[in-house]
């Protein structure tokens, strides 16, 4: 990133100042010794699900079929053949994958283009799918959080293909968002993902798949 | 942008034209109830709904009372994640930073996900100014775009268009359409994937808002469905993050309960497709360039406002817009500003200041607390429990003062001083009933008074009068229990027991 010129840099810090000041002159109904943490938070709502792991599973595959993708349950023992016959069923042949994506979920018979941080948005357009793994499930909503970790990769990588393949593995998967939210930190690019992509703009009819993979597929490994 | 109605319109007059148009009342009844169902079911899934709302409100709460703390946090925590800080105290301001930043990558085009505060600003408009052409990405802001038209709904901004009306604009302004194109949303919805796909693929710069900034972590957070907001956030080069200077959230964890409250009150999800996350620049991934530009434009002056204030906790969900009898009626744009319905109406006049603040958008601001029936339903959806009628009436009352001040009493003083007068005294009061009985005979149709004569008639524009009765209730007293049958008449048996079976025990 280039400096900022003089002449910005003092307009910037003029425009800060008298936003600042504006700011400390409209809270002046606020105590000077008010501390940030004297207003107080009540959080009296739930942490934690109050199903069992086994059902926190059950809802999470639920809620992600209710958003219309599709989910297999299987066993760690079949994840090899699972993703070949998945990639097959769909068809795809040009398959992404981050660099460090295990060997044993990477389909032997598919044209593999490993992400190492060259490619392109214009050589995703190219590809038919990609694969990764998640950082986090979420029963209650049926989400998938991607956290740019090594089996997930760069956010470029799960946007641009039109199919994604995501690999869940049931321990995984917690019960509510404060739990979610509660195993991430915010300090690395993070995609929560509800269903394929979906507009409701016209006459709200829903319309899965408009600018992100059309079609999720998971398959939750217990 | 400017209005959809000529600037300086009051809502009354803006409602009555939208009132006589069918076809927009059928699609927004459609849209209203719709999305009003979904909430409800799913807002009724989380037993601990009440705890989600009082814990959002009193985050904000703690957000608002300390902003100049948590923005100086921000600033820092944005610049150590690499990003740069740029403060806006209004929208020219705001608009000349971005187009500066545009300019300084030597691009004419930007890519953009749907912003109702870069709408606020009229950003576009600022940019086309000096040679930039803006793209909106979210399919209701293309749709808008292309029609040359104005957004109606926050959510939903082309709602009022049905889908004949979208095939036709679409055939009309995508030079890449197929002639083919069907009214099928799937296949209009796919014409618009098709014509924006090299625009994601090959424009360098990107221009968002931001739902929520995280003042611990320097995150923003984008909460979206189609995932033209991933694209312009994921793919350009350089990326200018447009963001309300309350849109702050203290901490990372807080997000725990406002992304249970958004998409639930939103679209009536229990999570939206895609919400990202991120904090100024990743080696390596997404773009390599991030400026967020703070904007107050009017929003401290809300700030100091102790009862008005709390308009700033709003997260943009829209759900008061779905449960207003009035919104349902009259639809986005009578409220003549990017924000309609109930929200719109105690923040537009509260954040129209300084420069904003014309002779024309004064008449229009002055008009909008009155935009409310006052029934409550907006207060009782609102995630982050914003009490928009008790704002309602304290703007209300803001109205009258400002009245007031002007030298000219207005015909609505004149008579509120003359019943006040009458009010004051009993037989000056009985003298009036006996003639409002005798004037309004004449005028009565079924019950009511259509128009008011004279001055009066301001009044009755929007409102029918009930006619006079011809008997006083102080005159049926008399008939029928002071001085007749002697059971109850000499002062109070009690409280509210004066019905005639009671009388011979």
């Amino acid at each position: 990133m280039t400096a900022l010129p003089e002449s910005e840099r003092s307009a910037n810090a003029a425009a800060r100042a008298e936003i600042l000041a504006r700011i400390r002159s409209a809270l002046h109904d606020v105590p000077a010794d008010e501390q940030p943490a004297d207003v107080v938070v009540a959080r009296h709502y739930l942490r934690s699900s109050a199903l069992d792991r086994a059902a926190q599973v059950d809802l999470f595959v639920e809620r992600v079929e209710d958003y219309r993708a599709i989910v297999h349950r299987i066993a760690a023992i079949e994840l090899p053949v699972a993703v070949a016959s998945a990639i097959r069923q769909r068809g795809a042949r040009r398959i992404v994958v981050p660099a460090a994506l295990p060997p044993e979920w990477q389909p032997a018979d598919a044209d593999l283009l490993l992400d190492t941080g060259e490619l392109t948005a214009a050589n995703l357009d190219g590809t038919d799918g990609v694969i990764t793994g998640c950082a986090v499930g979420i029963a209650e909503t049926g989400t998938i959080v991607l956290d740019a970790g090594p089996t997930q990769g760069r956010r470029m990588l799960t946007l641009v293909p039109d199919y994604h393949l995501c690999v869940v593995f049931a321990d995984q998967v917690v019960g509510t968002v404060p739990e979610a939210v509660a195993r991430l930190d915010g300090t690395q690019p993070t995609t929560f993902i509800s269903g394929p992509s979906a507009t409701s703009d016209i006459e709200l009819s829903r319309v899965e798949g408009v600018h992100g993979p059309r079609t999720l597929e998971v398959l939750l490994v217990e | 942008m400017s209005a959809p109605v000529p600037a300086g319109t009051k809502f009354p007059a803006a409602a009555g034209k939208a009132l006589a148009d069918t076809q927009l009342r059928r699609n927004l009844r459609k849209a209203t109830t719709t999305i009003r169902d979904k909430r409800a079911s799913v807002v009724g899934e989380l037993p601990d709904w009440q705890e989600l709302r009082e814990a959002g409100r009193a985050t904000k709460e703690r957000v608002l009372r300390h902003l100049d703390t948590y923005l100086v946090q921000i600033e820092e925590s944005v610049t150590a994640a690499g990003g740069r800080v740029h403060w806006a105290r209004d929208a020219e301001e705001a608009n000349r930073i971005v187009a500066e930043l545009v300019q300084a990558t030597g691009e004419h085009e930007v890519i953009k996900i749907k912003s109702l505060t870069t709408d606020e600003i009229d950003l576009n408009g600022g940019l086309a100014a000096t040679g930039i052409t803006a793209y909106e990405t979210d399919l209701a802001e293309l749709i808008v775009q292309l029609g040359h038209d104005y957004s109606s709904h926050i959510l939903v901004p082309a709602i009022h268009k049905n889908r004949s009306e979208i095939r036709e604009i679409f055939l009309r302004e995508m030079p890449d359409v197929d002639p083919g194109l069907t009214d099928e949303p799937r296949v209009l919805a796919m014409a618009a994937r098709k014509h924006l796909r090299r625009k994601f693929l090959s424009t360098r710069v990107g221009v968002s808002g931001g739902n929520f900034l995280i003042a611990e972590t320097g995150t923003v957070v984008i909460v979206e469905s189609e995932g033209n907001g991933r694209m312009c956030l994921t793919l350009p080069e350089v990326l200018i993050s447009v963001v309300g200077i309350e849109k702050v959230l203290p901490t990372w964890a807080d997000l725990e309960v406002f992304l249970q409250l958004l998409p639930r009150s939103s679209t009536g999800e229990r999570m939206n497709p895609y919400t990202s996350t991120w904090r100024g620049v990743t080696p390596g991934d997404g773009p390599q360039e991030f400026h967020l530009v703070l904007l107050d434009n009017g929003r401290t002056d809300a700030l100091a406002d102790q009862i008005g204030r709390q308009a700033l906790n709003c997260i943009r969900c829209s759900a008061c817009l779905n449960v207003c009898p009035v919104y349902e009626r009259v639809g986005g744009h009578s409220y003549g500003s990017v924000y309609p319905g109930p929200i719109g109406a105690v923040i537009t006049p509260q954040i129209r200041t300084g420069a904003s603040k014309t002779d024309a958008t004064s008449r229009t601001d002055a008009s909008l607390p009155y935009a409310s029936s006052l029934c409550g339903a907006c207060y009782e959806v609102c995630p982050v429990k914003i009490n928009i009628p008790e704002v309602l009436v304290h703007l209300r009352a803001r109205v009258v003062d400002e009245k007031r001040e002007h030298k000219l009493p207005t015909p609505e003083m004149i008579a509120m001083q003359a019943m006040k007068w009458v009010f004051d005294d009993a037989k000056r009061f009985e003298r009036a009933e006996a003639a409002a009985r005798l004037g309004s005979r004449p005028m009565a149709r079924g019950g009511k008074i259509g128009t008011l004569p004279g001055m009066l008639g301001r009044w009755s524009d929007a409102r029918d009068t009930p006619a006079v009765p011809s008997e006083s209730f102080r005159q049926w007293w008399e008939r029928n229990r002071a001085g007749g049958s002697g059971g109850t008449g000499s002062g109070g048996t009690g409280s509210g027991g004066t019905g005639s079976d009671r009388s011979g025990s």
